[in-house]
C-alpha cells in the first residue's frame, strides 16, 4: 500500500532531536536578532533579521536559516548536520557584527548594539545541533581537541579582524582591555592553582586512605561536609582565620595573606575541589585489581615500584576524571571571588549585576564559561585517552 | 634446591593457617603441592618467596636462608605465577615480559632478545604479540605469558599458584604439557599448587599432599598411589580412578614384550592407559609397539592389568 507507506517512510527520515532544535532555531529567527540601545543602560529596541542588516545579508542569513532547519530535522549524516551548526554559528556571529556597523549612527559614540535574544537563541541551537554531530561522529580524544582548538581560532579571528568591534560587548572591553587581562590571569591562577594545590594535598590524602582503611570514612565526611558549604559563605567564612593569620603570624602578610582578597577565596577553592580528588584517588586505586598488584609485588618491586608503575597508572582514568571535575567547578566558583575582593572574570559580573550593564556582566560570563568548557573538553578527552590504553581489558 | 624447615604459619588465635612443616624440593623436579582449598598451599607457597613472613621455621634455596636477602630482591631471583595471570593491563606483552630485568636494570637490548626468545619458547610469534595489550590475547596466551614473565630473569625456582585454574578443559591439557616441555629443557626447579590431582599426576615429579596446614606425604606419584600414608590421601589419590592414574604414570616402551600382535600398532611413546584404551576398544588382547615406525614387540593385556594393581608385596588396602 503505497499511499500509507509514503508518509510512513518519510516520518522515518525525521530526525526527533532535531525536529527540537529546528523548533528552537525558528524560534530565534523570529526573535530579534539585535538589540539598540541610545545608551548603555536604557532598555534596548529589539530588531529582528529583516530590519537589523542590509537587506543582501538578511537574505542570506534566512536561506542559511531554512538549510539549517533541513539538515537538522532529516535524518542526514552527522558530518552534514555539523556543517550546517558550524555555518549557521559562524554567518550569525559575522553578522551580528555587520548588523552593529548599520544600525549605529554614524558618528555616534553612545548608542549601543547588542547581540538580540535572536541571535542567542539561533546561536543556542547551532551550538546544540554541532555538539550532538560531534557526539555522534565519536571523534576519538585527539579529534576532539583539534576540533576544540580549531573553534578558539575561528573565534579569535573573529575578534581580531574587528568584525565585532561595533559590538557593545566590545566596546565594554575595549574601555578596560587592560583590566580585562589582568583580571583574566588571576581567574586562571585563581582556578588552576587551585586545583594545583588540591592535588598536591589530595593525591598524598587519597593515597593515605587507601593505605590505612580507619582514616577513610572520617576523612571523606570531613570534606563531604565541607563541600556542602555555600562558597560564598566559606569565602566569607575565611575572612576572619585568615585576617588573623595576617595579623599575627610575621611574613604571612609579605605573602599576600590578608582577610579579603585572593587569599581566602584561593584557600576555599582548594577547599572545595578536596573531596572529589581524594574521594577519585581512594576509588581509583580500590578499583585496581588485587591480582595485579599482588603479581607486582610477587616480581619484586617496591612499594614506590608499585605505586608509581601499577597502581597510580591503571588508577589515574579515575584520578583524572576527579581532577576534571574540579578544575570546572572552580572555573565557575572564582567568579564569586570577586565578592571578598579576590577578583578574576567575576568583577566584571558583578560589576554590571550593579550598573544593571548587562553587557558587562556578559564580558564577565562569557570567558568564564569559554573556559570552564574548554577545559572539560581537554581534561575529557585526556581522561578517555588514558582509560583507552589502560582499561581495554574492562570493555571485553 | 628448597628446602622448607619447620614452617609455620599463623594469624592471631586461630588455629595454624600452615604448622610445623618440612619438606624438600630437589633441583630440577616438579614438586606439586596438592590438596583441598583452605588447607594453607597458597600460603605455603608464599612464604617460600616471603609474599608472607612465617611465624617460625625457615626456607633455604640452594642451601642460603631466604631471610638472608631483602624481601623484594628475594622475589626477583624467584619466579611467581598467579591464578588469573595478573598481567599488568596497561603494559604491552614485551613489557610485561622484561618486568623483573627492567627492575634487576638489564640492558635494554639484552631484555628485548629476552622477551622474543621466550614469546618463541611458548610458540608466539614475537613480532606478532609483542606489542599487544594483555586484553588482546586469548586465555591460553594470557597464561603463557604470566609463565614467561616469571622465566624471564632466569629463575632457578619457579613457584606457581594454580596456573591453570582460569583455563578451560583443552586449553589446559596443553598448557600442562608445554608447562613440563619447557621445565624439562630449562630444568627449572617448580612449586606447582594445585587442588586437581589429575594435573599434580600429571605434572609433578613428586606430589605433597596438604592438609588443615600439615604435611600429610611427600612421594613420587607411583608412591603414592602404591601406599596412600592416610585415608585422607588415599581418598584424594584413590576412588574409581586410582588404576588408570598408575597406567597414565608410565609409557608403553616400559612394558614392551617380544612377540607378535595383529591390528593397529601403539607408538612407544605413549602411556600405558591409552594403550588399555585401545585393548578394550578394539577388543584385542594384545597391540603390536612401533618407535619411529619399527616394530619393536608388543603390549599385552595381561601385562597392563598387574601393573594396575598395587606393586606385588604391598599389602592390597
Ligand atoms: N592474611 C590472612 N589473615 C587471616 N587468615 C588468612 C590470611 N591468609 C590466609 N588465611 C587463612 O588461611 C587459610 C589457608 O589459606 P590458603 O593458604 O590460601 O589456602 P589454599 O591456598 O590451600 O586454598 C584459609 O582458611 C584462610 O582463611
Ligand atoms: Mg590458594
Amino acid at each position: 500500500m503505497p499511499v500509507l507507506a509514503a508518509p510512513a517512510a518519510a516520518w522515518r527520515r525525521v530526525d526527533r532531536l532535531g525536529v527540537l532544535i529546528a523548533l528552537v532555531a525558528c524560534l530565534g529567527a523570529a526573535l530579534p536578532f539585535a538589540l539598540f540601545r541610545a545608551n548603555r543602560i536604557v532598555p534596548g529596541e529589539g530588531l529582528a533579521i529583516a530590519s537589523a542588516l542590509p537587506s543582501p545579508e538578511a537574505a542570506l542569513l534566512g536561506l542559511a536559516v531554512l538549510a539549517f532547519l533541513a539538515a537538522a530535522a532529516l535524518r542526514v549524516p552527522p558530518a552534514v548536520k555539523l556543517a550546517a551548526g558550524a555555518g549557521l554559528l559562524a554567518l550569525a556571529c559575522v553578522l551580528v557584527g555587520r548588523s552593529a556597523g548599520f544600525l549605529t549612527p554614524p558618528g555616534n559614540g553612545f548608542a549601543r548594539v547588542a547581540p538580540g535574544s535572536g541571535f542567542w537563541t539561533l546561536g543556542f541551537a547551532a551550538l546544540l545541533l554541532a555538539a550532538d554531530a560531534l557526539v555522534r561522529l565519536r571523534l576519538p580524544p585527539l579529534a576532539r581537541v583539534t576540533v576544540l582548538a580549531l573553534a578558539l581560532a575561528l573565534l579569535g579571528l573573529l575578534l581580531w579582524s574587528g568584525a565585532w568591534d561595533g559590538l557593545s560587548l566590545l566596546k565594554e572591553y575595549g574601555t578596560r582591555a587592560e583590566r580585562f587581562w589582568a583580571e583574566g590571569r588571576r581567574h586562571v591562577a585563581l582556578a588552576f592553582g587551585s586545583v594545583a594545590a588540591a592535588c598536591l594535598v589530595g593525591l598524598p590524602l587519597g593515597l593515605l586512605c587507601h593505605r590505612i582503611k580507619p582514616l577513610r570514612a572520617g576523612l571523606l565526611s570531613v570534606l563531604n561536609i565541607l563541600q556542602t558549604v555555600p562558597s560564598i559563605a566559606l569565602f566569607g567564612l575565611l575572612i576572619g582565620p585568615l585576617a588573623w593569620v595576617a595579623a599575627n603570624v610575621p611574613g604571612a602578610r609579605a605573602l599576600g595573606i590578608s582577610g579579603i582578597g585572593a587569599a581566602p577565596a584561593f584557600v576555599a577553592l582548594v577547599g572545595y575541589s578536596l573531596l572529589p580528588i581524594v574521594s577519585n584517588t581512594v576509588v581509583g586505586l580500590a578499583g585496581v585489581s588485587r591480582s595485579v598488584v599482588e603479581a607486582a609485588r610477587g616480581m619484586g618491586m617496591r612499594r614506590g615500584q608499585r605505586l608509581f608503575r601499577v597502581e597510580l597508572p591503571l588508577a589515574a582514568p579515575v584520578i583524572l576524571t576527579g581532577i576534571r571535575i574540579v578544575l570546572v567547578q572552580n572555573i565557575g566558583i572564582a567568579t564569586v571571588a570577586a565578592l571578598i575582593g579576590g577578583g578574576g572574570f567575576g568583577v566584571f559580573v558583578f560589576q554590571g549585576v550593579g550598573q544593571t550593564a548587562m553587557d558587562l556582566v556578559l564580558l564577565g560570563a562569557a570567558p568564564t564559561v569559554l573556559l570552564a568548557f574548554a577545559a572539560a573538553v581537554l581534561l575529557d578527552a585526556a581522561v578517555e585517552a588514558l582509560s583507552g590504553s589502560n582499561f581495554r581489558e574492562a570493555a571485553r | 634446591m628448597i628446602r622448607v624447615e619447620t614452617l609455620s604459619k599463623r594469624y592471631g588465635e586461630a588455629p595454624p593457617v600452615v604448622d610445623d612443616l618440612s619438606m624438600e624440593v630437589a633441583a630440577g623436579e616438579i614438586c606439586a603441592v596438592v590438596g583441598t582449598s583452605g588447607s594453607g598451599k597458597t600460603t605455603l607457597l608464599r612464604m617460600i618467596n616471603r609474599l608472607v613472613e612465617p611465624s617460625a621455621g625457615r626456607v633455604l634455596i640452594a642451601g642460603e636462608d631466604t631471610r638472608n636477602l631483602r624481601g623484594h630482591e628475594l622475589r626477583r631471583r624467584i619466579g611467581y605465577v598467579i591464578q588469573g595471570h595478573g598481567l599488568f593491563p596497561h603494559w604491552s606483552v614485551a613489557d610485561n615480559i622484561g618486568t623483573v630485568p627492567r627492575l634487576l636494570r638489564w640492558k635494554r637490548a639484552a631484555i628485548d632478545a629476552r622477551v622474543d626468545e621466550l614469546l618463541a619458547l611458548f610458540g608466539m610469534e614475537p613480532a606478532t604479540y609483542r606489542d599487544r595489550r594483555p586484553a588482546e590475547l586469548s586465555g591460553g596466551q594470557q597464561q603463557r605469558v604470566g609463565v614467561a614473565r616469571a622465566l624471564a630473569a632466569r629463575p632457578d625456582v619457579l613457584l606457581m599458584d594454580e596456573p591453570f585454574g582460569a583455563l578451560d578443559p583443552v586449553i589446559r591439557g596443553r598448557a600442562q604439557d608445554e608447562l613440563a616441555a619447557v621445565q624439562a629443557r630449562l630444568g627449572t626447579t617448580v612449586v606447582l599448587v594445585t587442588h586437581d590431582m589429575e594435573e599434580a599426576v600429571r605434572l609433578g615429579h613428586r606430589i605433597a599432599v596438604m592438609d588443615a596446614g600439615r604435611l600429610l606425604q611427600c612421594a613420587t606419584p607411583a608412591e603414592m598411589m602404591a601406599r596412600p600414608a592416610t585415608p585422607f590421601v588415599e581418598a584424594l589419590v584413590g576412588g574409581a580412578e586410582r588404576p588408570f592414574r598408575l597406567l597414565s604414570l608410565d609409557r608403553v616402551e616400559a612394558a614392551v614384550e617380544p612377540g607378535e600382535a595383529d591390528g593397529p600398532p601403539i607408538d612407544a611413546g605413549a602411556n600405558l592407559r591409552e594403550a588399555l584404551s585401545a585393548c578394550l576398544w578394539s577388543g584385542r588382547d594384545a597391540l603390536p609397539v612401533e618407535r619411529n615406525g619399527q616394530r619393536i614387540g608388543r603390549v599385552t593385556l595381561a601385562a597392563l592389568r598387574r601393573r594396575a594393581a598395587p606393586e606385588a608385596g604391598t599389602p592390597a588396602p
